[in-house]
C-alpha cells in the first residue's frame, strides 16, 4: 500500500463516519457536525492525491480546491446552524424526529 | 422541553451500517484506483504560470485557471449570509457586543492585537501572488479580527452602519462579477483576463474578495451568537 492509498482510504473512511452519524443522529447539532466530519474526508482524499510523484512540487489544482471548499463548508455549517437554532425557536426542539414533536405538542397542549 | 433520543432505532442504524458499508466498498475502491504516480495537473499549471500574471501556483489556479470555482464560491458565500441573516430571530446584521462586559486584560489585548491583525491580513493578500496566501486567508484572518472585537465587548464602530457592512458582504461578488463581463465585453472569454492587465486585475479582485469574506464571517458569526437563544439552546435538547 502506497502513501497515497494510506491518506485517501483513511479519507474515504472519514466520509463514512460523518455518512453513518448524518443517518442515525436525530439531533440537528449531530447532523452539522457528521456533515463536517464528511468534508474533512472529501479534504484529506484531495490533499492525499495533490502529491502523488514523490519529490516534486504538489498539484496546486486540489490544493485550490480544497482551499474553496473549506470556506463553503464554513458558510453551509453557518447556514445549517442558523436553520437548527430558528427550527429550535420555533419548535422547542433541536431534531429530526417526528414522534418527538408529536409528544413535545401534546405535552404543550 | 422534549426529551430527544440520542441514538436512532436498532432497525435504522442496522440500515445506516448496511448503506455506509456499500458506499465504504464503492469509494474503497475508487480511491484505490486513482493513478499512484500521476502527477496530475501540476505541470500543465507550472506551464503556464507564466501567462497567469501571478508567481504562486495556487493563487494562479484560484483566481485565473479555475477563477469561476472562486466566483461561484463567493457567490455560495454571500447567499449563505443573506440566508443567516434572514434566519435570525433577532435584528439581523447589527454588531452588537456578544459579551458586554469584557475582561479588562481582554479588552487590552484586544486593543493591541487587532490592529496587528488587520496588517497580517494585509500582509497575506500582498503574499498571496508570489507564496502560500491569498484573499480567502487575508479574509479568515480580517474575520477573526472582527470575531475577537465583538467578542471582546466592543461595538460595531459609529463609521461601519447597517448598509455598509452588507455592501461589505457584497461587494467582493460584485467585483468579481464585473471583471468578469467586462472580459467578455473587452473580447474575451468569461474570466479570461487579458495578459498585461491579468495582476492588476487578480490583485483588484483579491482586495475586494478579502474584505467581502472578513465581513461574511464576521457576519456568520455575529448573526448567530445571540446570548440569550444560547443558554435556550443549552438547557434544551439532548442529554
Amino acid at each position: 500500500m502506497s502513501q497515497t492509498d494510506l491518506y485517501t482510504l483513511a479519507g474515504a473512511a472519514l466520509f463514512i463516519i460523518g455518512l453513518y452519524g448524518l443517518m442515525t443522529r436525530p439531533h440537528l447539532l449531530h447532523k452539522v457536525l457528521a456533515l463536517n466530519i464528511s468534508s474533512a474526508g472529501v479534504f484529506f482524499v484531495l490533499v492525499g492525491i495533490a502529491r502523488r510523484v514523490p519529490g516534486t512540487t504538489p498539484d496546486p489544482l486540489p490544493h485550490a480546491m480544497v482551499l474553496t471548499g473549506i470556506v463553503v463548508t464554513v458558510s453551509s455549517t453557518a447556514f445549517a446552524l442558523a436553520l437548527a437554532k430558528r427550527i429550535y425557536s420555533e419548535t422547542g426542539i433541536a431534531a429530526l424526529d417526528a414522534s418527538d414533536v408529536d409528544a413535545e405538542e401534546n405535552a404543550g397542549g | 422541553m422534549g426529551k430527544v433520543t440520542p441514538r436512532s432505532p436498532r432497525a435504522i442504524r442496522i440500515a445506516a451500517l448496511a448503506i455506509c458499508g456499500g458506499v465504504g466498498a464503492f469509494l474503497a475502491r475508487a480511491v484505490l484506483a486513482i493513478p499512484e504516480t500521476e502527477p496530475g495537473l501540476a505541470p500543465l499549471v507550472a506551464a503556464n504560470l507564466e501567462a497567469s500574471g501571478v508567481k504562486n501556483a495556487v493563487t494562479a489556479v484560484l483566481l485565473n485557471f479555475r477563477g469561476y470555482d472562486t466566483l461561484l464560491e463567493i457567490a455560495v458565500l454571500m447567499l449563505a449570509t443573506i440566508g443567516v441573516l434572514s434566519l435570525s430571530v433577532t435584528q439581523s446584521g447589527t454588531w452588537d457586543p456578544i459579551a458586554v462586559r469584557a475582561d479588562p486584560v481582554l479588552s487590552a489585548l484586544t486593543r493591541f492585537l487587532a490592529p496587528i491583525m488587520i496588517l497580517v491580513s494585509g500582509y497575506l493578500l500582498w503574499a498571496g501572488e508570489h507564496a502560500p496566501g491569498g484573499a480567502f486567508q487575508a479574509g479568515s484572518v480580517l474575520g477573526a479580527a472582527g470575531v475577537l472585537l465583538a467578542l471582546s465587548g466592543y461595538a460595531r464602530p459609529a463609521w461601519l452602519s447597517r448598509f455598509a457592512l452588507r455592501a461589505a458582504i457584497s461587494v467582493g461578488f460584485i467585483v468579481f462579477l464585473a471583471v468578469a463581463i467586462g472580459e467578455m465585453i473587452a473580447g474575451g472569454l468569461l474570466l479570461e483576463y487579458p495578459a498585461d492587465l491579468a495582476k492588476t486585475l487578480m490583485l483588484l479582485v483579491e482586495t475586494w474578495l478579502t474584505v467581502s469574506i472578513g465581513a461574511i464571517l464576521v457576519s456568520l458569526f455575529i448573526a448567530s451568537a445571540s446570548p440569550a437563544e444560547e443558554l435556550r439552546m443549552r438547557s434544551g435538547g439532548d442529554r
